[in-house]
């Protein structure tokens, strides 16, 4: 524990929440520049989802996951020698700035976590929160079946049990991942007997534009071998513009068949797993419950919160980095922990302004770097409407198994945005708080009123962002031994 | 739904919240033209997100007769509305945790007796196990009023406004009052987005706000900001139907048809009502969730997947303000409901068109006048 403050004893200068690639390199800049720091993560490893498992893999021949995996395995080494403090297995609930100000003036952040067990409130001068992706919400009729998951778990599956589905398996979708996966796949031996490419034909168009930019990508070498690889060996069907998922009693039951529709025709598929995904969107309910300003990104299709150019959000003392604050890949969001960590240093007092910037300097070369062409994949593997705002019979929020027609039905008698349906119908209300449904609620709503998602607003959520049990909650620590009793447990 | 220029609102009512649209729905049905001014959205606050209580049981004395004539609206609110409101009624009961805290229910069951009230009665450990079988073996008994229940909060915000919109009323969301002025017997209302309205009556139902509105014609009034504080678990299987609070502690506790549980009771977060946002306490959401875990020993392993706070307004001392205004004539208050308007929000509405229209009401309101704030 750090010196006592005249009013607060501060655990740590910096908490960094998430040790993915932006909070691992966070972490270890700020740490080897002398503040205290903790990093906090949820996994028993450190990696975040696109390294997860990078130090216990059981996939040991390197070429599966592919170079850019095997890169993660490099922050790992500056995190271990800066002197950080990590907390693996450590869930954060809640971080919040209260208002009332300090007889002293300091304003303590307050960070809710449960270890071990146990619930208790940390307290620091900042936090970056690091806090990474969420796979978009892909509705389709039959999303609910078991058999039916996310491309993103799937790799997690693979990542950090060497696990490949088993049986007929289709993947649906648009969007890097899903390449990725598959070339993953092919490389593991796994067998695909197709998929299905929902990219919308007319996205080309809009995207051909930014082509020059994309042709600068570091990205772009290495996504075109791996296409064309798995177009090689895979059967690809283009052109998809409707998806469902029958089980093997109509709707209920184990996956049995994809059905699609390609040129106005539909085709069946038997399947025993259906991996969908259409791109990924910011993790960002923490930012939101931590009461950070968030807008509508019309390129990339989402709400992300709001940033200068160093990650500091709207509520001081609270920066975010990496895609959490808006989709960049892993190794921009790299370089933005380490523009979240120096602004941090400088607002902490520990370096000026000028070694500031000037550390920053190639950093932001390099987060540039990361960033070129992404504005043509964003452009391109924009999901088609049909997909983010789906047909009235189609579950929407999976926790309250509330339907798209439900959510129209709502507007029509009057709620306007997000908020309002989640109170009329709970939907967004269930242990998810909304990463399932809320892309797609935005959307939905935005649509049936025929304004843009800007205009309807997202949920506003709430603590705990995850859940936490009520004996944990009742057994909050309230002295500095208690506390003490959880963080040296 | 928008206010035109060409309507002409007999009445303007200041807030959309529960008890905003239960006046506009009231005098809506007596044909008076309504105009509600909302600065947010309807049932944004205290009105939308409160825990839904439907209860006579445990209130002020002053409250008793308003909260039975409620009582009798709530259990016909579907013919008032056209929706039901979620409202269900299992009773509300109020657990006592030793002898001493009984004794407190049969004193009060005898004070309310005395004053010709029958829906609150004493029972004992046995009916108490029967009626909640999950409550912890030390509660001795309990106070219960077998009327009660609970209903869906914005739904039934959301319906009062339905109905009152189908009978003429109109709505206008998203500008806040700034200026109220009265000028040869007519109201100009001013909302921050430029637009002014006339009428020749205003009803100051804002709520949490509704000081801002009393300052405006001369009558300031001693009205707290807060924050009460709920929580919400994952579903559980369903084992509980009566709403439950406790007599020595504070709590509200209840279970949906979906298997989750609310917990809740009034303990304060903090209240920013300009930035209209609420800050939890978890060191008080922690205390409630110690009481749960005293008192319902299978909660103990439920996941809290939610929390979250309202912001309404409290009165010194813990009562209402309704009536009619003690500096102007033609402006009725209706508001400070000190965290317990929901259940009376049916029979207050009907009580301000009653002033409106007749100039009197057949319900003693003058424990809640806002002259007992007076200098």
């Amino acid at each position: 524990m750090s010196a006592p403050n005249p009013k607060f004893d501060f655990d740590f200068d910096i908490a960094v929440v998430g040790s993915g690639p932006a909070g691992l390199a966070a972490a270890a800049l700020a740490a080897s520049k002398g503040a205290s720091v903790v990093l906090l993560d949820e996994q028993a490893e450190p990696g975040g989802q696109i390294y997860r498992a990078v130090t216990e893999t059981p996939v040991r021949d390197r070429k599966v996951l592919g170079p850019d995996y095997w890169h993660g395995a490099e922050l790992l080494g500056p995190l271990r020698d800066s002197g950080a403090v990590h907390w693996p297995g450590t869930i954060v609930w809640s971080v919040a700035r209260p208002r009332e100000d300090a007889a002293d003036g300091q304003r303590p952040i307050q960070i809710g976590l449960s270890r071990n067990g146990s619930a208790a409130m940390l307290t620091v001068r900042h936090v970056i929160l690091a806090t990474g992706a969420l796979e978009r919400p892909f509705p389709i009729p039959g999303w609910t079946l078991p058999g039916v998951l996310g491309a993103g778990a799937a790799q997690v599956l693979l990542k950090t049990s060497g696990l490949v589905p088993s049986g007929a398996t289709v993947m649906a979708g648009s969007g890097p991942l899903l390449w990725l996966l598959a070339w993953q796949y092919l490389q593991a031996g796994a067998r695909i007997d197709a998929i299905l490419d929902t990219t919308p034909k007319e996205n080309w168009r809009a995207a051909l534009p930014l082509l020059p930019g994309f042709l600068r990508s570091p990205y772009l070498g290495k996504g075109m071998k791996l296409m064309l690889d798995v177009r090689r060996k895979l059967t690809v069907i283009g052109n998809v513009t409707a998806l469902r998922a029958e089980g093997a009693i109509g709707d209920e039951g184990a996956l049995k068949s994809v059905v699609y529709t390609r040129n106005g025709t539909e085709h069946r598929l038997p399947a025993d797993t259906l991996l969908l995904h259409h791109g990924v969107v910011p993790n960002l309910n923490l930012a939101n419950a931590t009461g950070c300003a968030q807008r509508w990104d019309e390129q990339q299709r989402c709400w992300r919160p709001t940033t200068d150019e160093w990650g500091a959000t709207s509520v001081e003392g609270v920066s975010l980095a990496g895609d959490g604050a808006g989709i960049g890949g892993a190794r921009a969001a790299e370089e933005a922990g380490r523009l979240a960590a120096l602004d941090a240093l400088h607002r902490l007092g520990r370096i000026g302004r000028e070694q500031r910037d000037q550390s920053a300097a190639p950093v932001r070369a390099a987060l540039d770097r990361a960033l070129t062409g992404r504005a043509f994949l964003d452009t391109l593997y924009t999901p088609a409407e049909a997909f983010r705002a789906p047909a009235d019979d189609t579950i929407v929020c999976r926790c309250e198994e509330i339907t798209a027609g439900a959510v129209r039905e709502a507007v029509r008698l009057g709620c306007s945005g997000p908020n309002q349906a989640k109170s009329f119908l709970r939907c967004g209300m269930g242990p998810c708080q909304g990463r399932l449904c809320g892309p797609t609620v935005t959307e939905v709503i935005a649509a049936e009123r025929g304004v843009s998602p800007a205009e309807v607003g997202y949920y506003r959520l709430r603590p705990p962002v995850k859940p936490i049990t009520l004996a944990e909650l009742a057994a909050l620590p309230k002295t500095d031994a208690d506390i003490d009793a959880v963080f040296k447990h | 739904m928008t206010a035109t220029a060409s309507f002409k609102p007999d009445v303007i009512v200041i807030g959309g919240g529960l008890h905003g649209c239960s006046a506009a729905l009231h005098l809506s049905m007596r044909g008076i033209r309504v105009l509600v001014l909302e600065k947010d959205h309807v049932a944004r606050h205290a009105s939308g997100v409160n825990a839904g209580g439907v209860r006579q049981l445990g209130r002020h004395v002053a409250e008793v007769p308003l909260t039975v004539a409620s009582m009798a609206l709530w259990h016909g609110i579907r013919d008032l509305v056209d929706d039901d409101c979620g409202f269900e009624s299992h009773g509300q009961i109020k657990v006592a945790e030793s002898e001493a805290e009984l004794a407190t229910s049969h004193d009060r069951v005898a004070e309310l007796n005395a004053l010709g009230f029958t829906h609150e009665e004493v029972i004992g450990q046995d009916e108490l196990r029967a009626l909640v079988p999950a409550i912890a073996d030390h509660c001795v008994g309990a106070l219960v009023s077998r009327g009660d229940g609970a209903a869906i909060p914005f739904r039934t915000t959301f319906a009062f406004r339905r109905k009152a919109i189908a009978l003429g009323a109109r709505f206008q969301e998203g500008g806040a009052v700034t200026r109220l002025s009265r000028q040869g017997g007519l109201w100009t209302v001013e909302t921050a987005d430029g637009a002014r309205f006339e009428a020749p009556v205003v009803v100051n139902a804002a709520g949490a706000w509704a000081d801002r509105i009393a300052a405006q014609v001369g009558e300031p009034v001693p009205l707290e900001v807060i924050a009460p504080m709920l929580m919400i678990t994952a579903r559980v299987a369903p084992f509980i139907k009566p709403v439950v609070g406790a007599t020595g502690r504070t709590l509200s506790f209840k279970q949906f048809p979906n298997g989750t549980v609310l917990i809740g009771g009034g303990l304060l977060g903090r209240a920013v009502r300009d930035e209209n946002r609420t800050e939890l306490d978890f060191s008080q959401v922690s205390v409630n969730a110690r009481t749960v875990w005293d008192l319902f020993p299978c909660m103990r392993g439920a996941t809290i997947v939610r929390s979250w706070a309202g912001i309404e307004a409290r009165m010194p001392d813990q009562i209402p303000v309704i009536g009619p205004s003690g500096t102007e004539p033609d402006l009725y208050h209706s508001f400070g409901f000190s965290a317990h308007g929901f259940q009376l929000g049916p029979i207050v509405g009907r009580i301000t068109a009653d002033l409106i229209t007749g100039g009197s009401t057949d319900l003693p309101i003058a424990p809640f006048s806002i002259g007992r704030f007076a200098a």
